[in-house]
């Protein structure tokens, strides 16, 4: 048993929903009790999809446990059936059916149903959400997908490619579709599928008649592509195209699989040029440490060292399938890799890390408000103000676009770090006065969860005395601006716990600075 | 006043439709998400699966990252091999937990499906665990599992395992029962004690050393309507209970209050003008909305129980017109007073199947349709206002003071569907 409060994937049954809830013309017949319906809402409120998702739960109780689940699960498959007609079926048990052990897959299959059934085998004790949707989708291809359906011969006609790996649920998946089909069609490439999101089960047997196939997500699509590859001889792209150094190797990699010419120069937005400009001097080496899904971690270092100048601190994931990609990468930047769904040790890692930058999560983001540190957010699991309704891909250069910007915002621009530091004493820009760039003039507010436990804040409010040190260095310490104090403190308690000092003082201090200066 | 207190009519003066299928409700898990707030020295461990967690997670929202005195013990696949071992790892949970949390009194272990369908003895868990952790945690547990309980019935499998913890005493006593919001619980306890009613205390407490004693002198109101076995437990202990209309609105929280002073023998007249400012300002702020929702028709689907005595005071307060009013149970005996003041042939339901149901929604096209947040965008998206069912149960809605809030909820989606022009 593993003691949880807060995880970073779902059951795979969620996965699931991801999938069929992304596609059209495909219902899914979980069998589950009564409450796993609490998964609509995922994709109804924080998706704000204005559909149900097309799943039907047998949602049984204990008056049915025993023979009568099995009647209740074939009911709830033939009334899902007549009300809504899908080409398709995918059926499955979540985590408390796969105990009752119904066998839906067998009883669906002798149900003489008039389409195809996909039954789907997902064992909850030991597999999680990404593997999931990998799963399904993987099981949908492979049945759905026509062996006949060849890709024809190339004369008069442009290449073709399938998308791979959109979803439901997916982090900026809905944007990254437009912005790879953009880059795709800027090459003379049409994009002949894409799936599961947008995808019907008629278009799954189509598969088989593109060129080459792009996967956007690994984690989704990389088993469906390996098939795909065997099958019918597609090859797949295996670069990723977040950030400008990646869109370009994405677009070469794409050019060379449909067999046009490698454009020797494409428009990569704004983002190289704001990274150039001056103001972004001061990024230079900031300490970040980055956190999520392994495709989404990996390609956020690239961008962080080689597109920012920043430096990678701290290099994780959540999801173990894909950790290798992690470790090789971690090994690029000279960082221990940090594999774990445990929270409780991401959170010490980053505050281990002394790092000026998080990149992660939702959890990260929570987890660096309680630190008092800038924090964007790069991956799935987020919230629902991560799925925006302005344009917001993080693929292609129009990503890299909307990264710089997000990364950049939570730092305090150049010039008024700048300011800030030179009229620290000015009365507009005391502590008092509060961030300029959060929103005004209010005081530097409690975080929420100090109210409720203040015995777990870390103590980097304003003026106050300080234990420990002397009243000197701490009016030293308060004229140090608000947003790097913290650190600063942290620092020179940790110098003056190793030299064994018991008052701090202003030497102490500048000893500190000194110490962990770079 | 005396209409409200109008002695009960028989049930089955009005139709109910039972129906069995898919129903979109939550589970007794989410019980905890507002108790564990209520009692602050408790923690609420949940043993289930991945899928339990990611519930709680999904139903707490922000509150998960304020070191919530809740969390889930995971089954693992290693734990499905044999019970012996998975009792041992729930003990190394435990032990884990309570020396991380040392502020924690009461520990309930939350059955939920997978643990029951696996049959792992939460009650012995219990007992066994008291042993070790004698006397500084209580250890208790109970079912929030979906196969047992729906939505608010959580809280009341949690208060009913409180019950037999409660000290024997046979002093004269008035008990609310259910979690009400500290504010509401406090203005309840004023108003008791202007009415002259001296022993009053709550259950839950707010600390689990305050847990209130019970004997053959207690008389109790259900603050909630879904707290039946929390009612039998009480009664099996030689308490009594006390019904009435549930407090909602200024007729309900009258009648609510008028029950207790009857049975304590208070002046009628008294009474009356303890009551009276409250129930002037009720009306005031319920009259603001009433213009609003006069005469608009509205749909309960099932969700918390609640929704019986909310279609009354909608109904009887605010003139609204009942189409349907969905409850996941119906308790009728809890509820007599609250059925008897709804319109002669109200369509209640009792149960569900959810596709059929949202057939009749949109048959009827209802000014406003209360339902569940899986459901609330996509009737939006069909061109019908929604008011989604789960704020109303962690809101302050009952009392006097509450009455107005408790109508702009219902309020609130059709000044906006007036408003936008988008």
């Amino acid at each position: 048993m593993q003691l949880t409060v807060w995880t970073y994937e779902g059951p795979p049954h969620v996965g699931a929903m991801r999938v069929a809830t992304g596609m059209k013309g495909l219902h899914y017949v979980l069998h589950a009790p009564q409450g796993d319906t609490y998964a609509d809402l995922l994709f109804t409120m924080i998706e704000r999809r204005g559909q149900r998702p097309p799943v039907t739960y047998t949602t049984f109780q204990a008056r049915d446990l025993g023979t009568d689940t099995a009647e209740l699960f074939q009911r709830a498959a033939r009334d899902a059936y007549e009300r809504f007609q899908p080409q398709a079926m995918i059926v499955g048990a979540s985590c408390t059916a796969e105990l009752i052990q119904d066998d839906p897959a067998g009883l669906a299959l002798t149900m003489g149903l008039p389409c195809p059934i996909i039954a789907l085998d997902l064992p909850s004790y030991s597999h999680k959400e990404n593997w999931g949707a990998a799963e399904t989708f993987y099981q949908i291809v492979r049945q759905l997908a026509d062996k006949e359906r060849k890709v024809p011969p190339r004369e008069n006609r442009r290449p073709r490619a399938n998308l791979l790996g959109p979803t439901a649920l997916g982090f900026r998946h809905r944007d990254d579709v437009v912005e790879v089909t953009k880059l795709l069609a800027d090459l003379g490439i049409d994009v002949h599928v894409c799936a599961p999101m947008g995808a019907t089960p008629a278009d799954i047997a189509g598969l088989g008649e593109a060129d080459f196939n792009v996967v956007l997500y690994p984690e989704i699509a990389h088993e469906a592509a390996r098939w795909l590859e065997k099958t019918f001889g597609q090859k797949y792209t295996k670069t990723v195209p977040i950030g400008v150094g990646a869109t370009r190797a994405f677009i070469a990699e794409a050019a060379t699989l449909a067999g046009v010419p490698v454009p020797a120069d494409p428009d990569a937005g704004r983002m190289p040029w704001w990274s150039r400009s001056i103001d972004s001097t001061y990024l230079t080496g900031k300490r970040v440490f980055i956190f999520g899904d392994a495709t989404h971690a990996v390609a956020a270092a690239r961008i962080a060292r080689d597109e920012l100048g920043f430096e990678v601190v701290g290099l994780g994931c959540y999801n173990r399938e894909f950790a290798r990609d992690i470790r090789t990468a971690a090994a690029l930047y000279g960082v221990e890799p940090l594999i774990t769904d445990d929270y409780l040790v991401v959170e010490d890692a980053i505050a281990a890390a002394n790092c000026e930058l998080v990149l992660g999560t939702q959890m990260e983001r929570h987890i660096a408000k309680r630190l008092r540190l800038p924090c964007a957010v790069i991956s799935a699991p987020v919230h629902v103000q991560d799925f925006p309704a302005r344009h917001s891909p993080q693929m292609g250069f129009e990503g890299a676009n909307v990264i710089f910007d997000t990364w950049v915002h939570p730092l305090v621009m150049g010039l008024e770090e700048h300011l800030l530091t030179m009229f620290r004493e000015d009365f507009e820009f005391s502590d008092a006065a509060g961030p300029s760039h959060l929103g005004g003039h209010a005081a530097t507010p409690a975080a929420p969860e100090a109210a409720a436990n203040p015995a777990e804040t870390p103590v980097v409010t304003a003026v106050e005395t300080v234990e420990g040190w002397t009243s000197d260095a701490t009016r030293e310490l308060n004229k140090i601006p608000f947003f790097v104090r913290g650190k600063a403190r942290r620092n020179t308690e940790r110098y003056a716990a190793e030299k064994g000092v018991t008052a701090i003082s202003v030497e102490t201090l500048y000893e500190a600075k000194a110490h962990y200066a770079r | 006043m005396t209409a409200v207190l109008a002695p009960p009519r028989p049930t089955g003066e009005l139709p109910i439709l039972r129906e069995r299928g898919q129903r979109e409700v939550f589970c007794g898990l989410t019980g905890i998400v507002w108790l564990h707030r209520k009692v602050q020295d408790a923690f609420f461990l949940v043993v289930g699966s991945r899928t339990c967690a990611h519930l709680l997670q999904s139903a707490a929202g922000v509150m998960v990252f304020a070191e919530p005195r809740f969390g889930t013990a995971i089954i693992e696949e290693r734990d499905l091999a044999g019970l012996a071992d998975a009792n041992e790892e729930l003990d190394k949970v435990v032990n884990r937990l309570l020396a991380r949390r040392p502020e924690i009194k009461l520990l309930f272990l939350v059955g939920s499906c997978p643990s029951e369908v696996i049959k792992l003895d939460l009650s012995r868990a219990a007992e066994r665990l008291n042993v070790t952790h004698h006397p500084r945690v209580r250890i208790l547990n109970y079912s929030g599992s979906g196969i047992e309980t729906t939505f608010t019935q959580g809280e009341d499998a949690c208060l009913a395992a409180l019950v037999p913890e409660m000290r024997e005493d046979a002093v004269d006593q008035l008990l609310i029962v259910g979690a009400l919001p500290d504010v509401v619980e406090d203005q309840f306890r004023r108003l008791f004690a202007d009415i002259g009613i001296k022993n009053v205390d709550t259950l839950p407490p707010r600390l689990s050393k305050n847990l209130p004693a019970v004997g053959p002198g207690t008389r109790f109101l259900l603050a909630q309507p879904f707290l039946g076995d929390t009612a039998r437990a009480l009664e099996a202990r030689g308490a009594r209970h006390l019904p009435a209309m549930f407090p909602f609105g200024a007729e309900g929280t009258t009648a609510w209050l008028h029950a207790a002073a009857t049975e304590f023998g208070v002046d009628e007249m008294h009474f009356r003008s303890v009551v009276a400012p409250g129930r002037e300002r009720a009306k005031r702020a319920l009259a603001h909305h009433a213009e609003r929702l006069a005469g608009k028709s509205i749909f309960f689907m099932p969700d918390s129980q609640l929704e019986v005595p909310l279609a009354r005071f909608l109904s009887a307060e605010l003139g609204m017109t009942l189409v349907e009013v969905g409850t996941p149970y119906l308790h009728r005996t809890h509820l007599a007073d609250d059925l008897a003041a709804l319109p002669t042939g109200t369509q209640i339901s009792e149960g569900q199947d959810v596709d059929k149901q949202l057939d009749r929604v949109r048959a009827a096209r209802p000014d406003l349709t209360v339902c569940g947040l899986g459901l609330a965008n996509p009737l939006e998206q069909e061109g019908l206002s929604t008011k989604w069912a789960i704020e109303l149960v962690f809101s302050p809605v009952h009392g006097f003071e509450q009455a107005g809030d408790l109508a702009e909820l219902f309020a609130r989606p059709l000044v906006r569907r007036d408003r936008l022009t988008v």
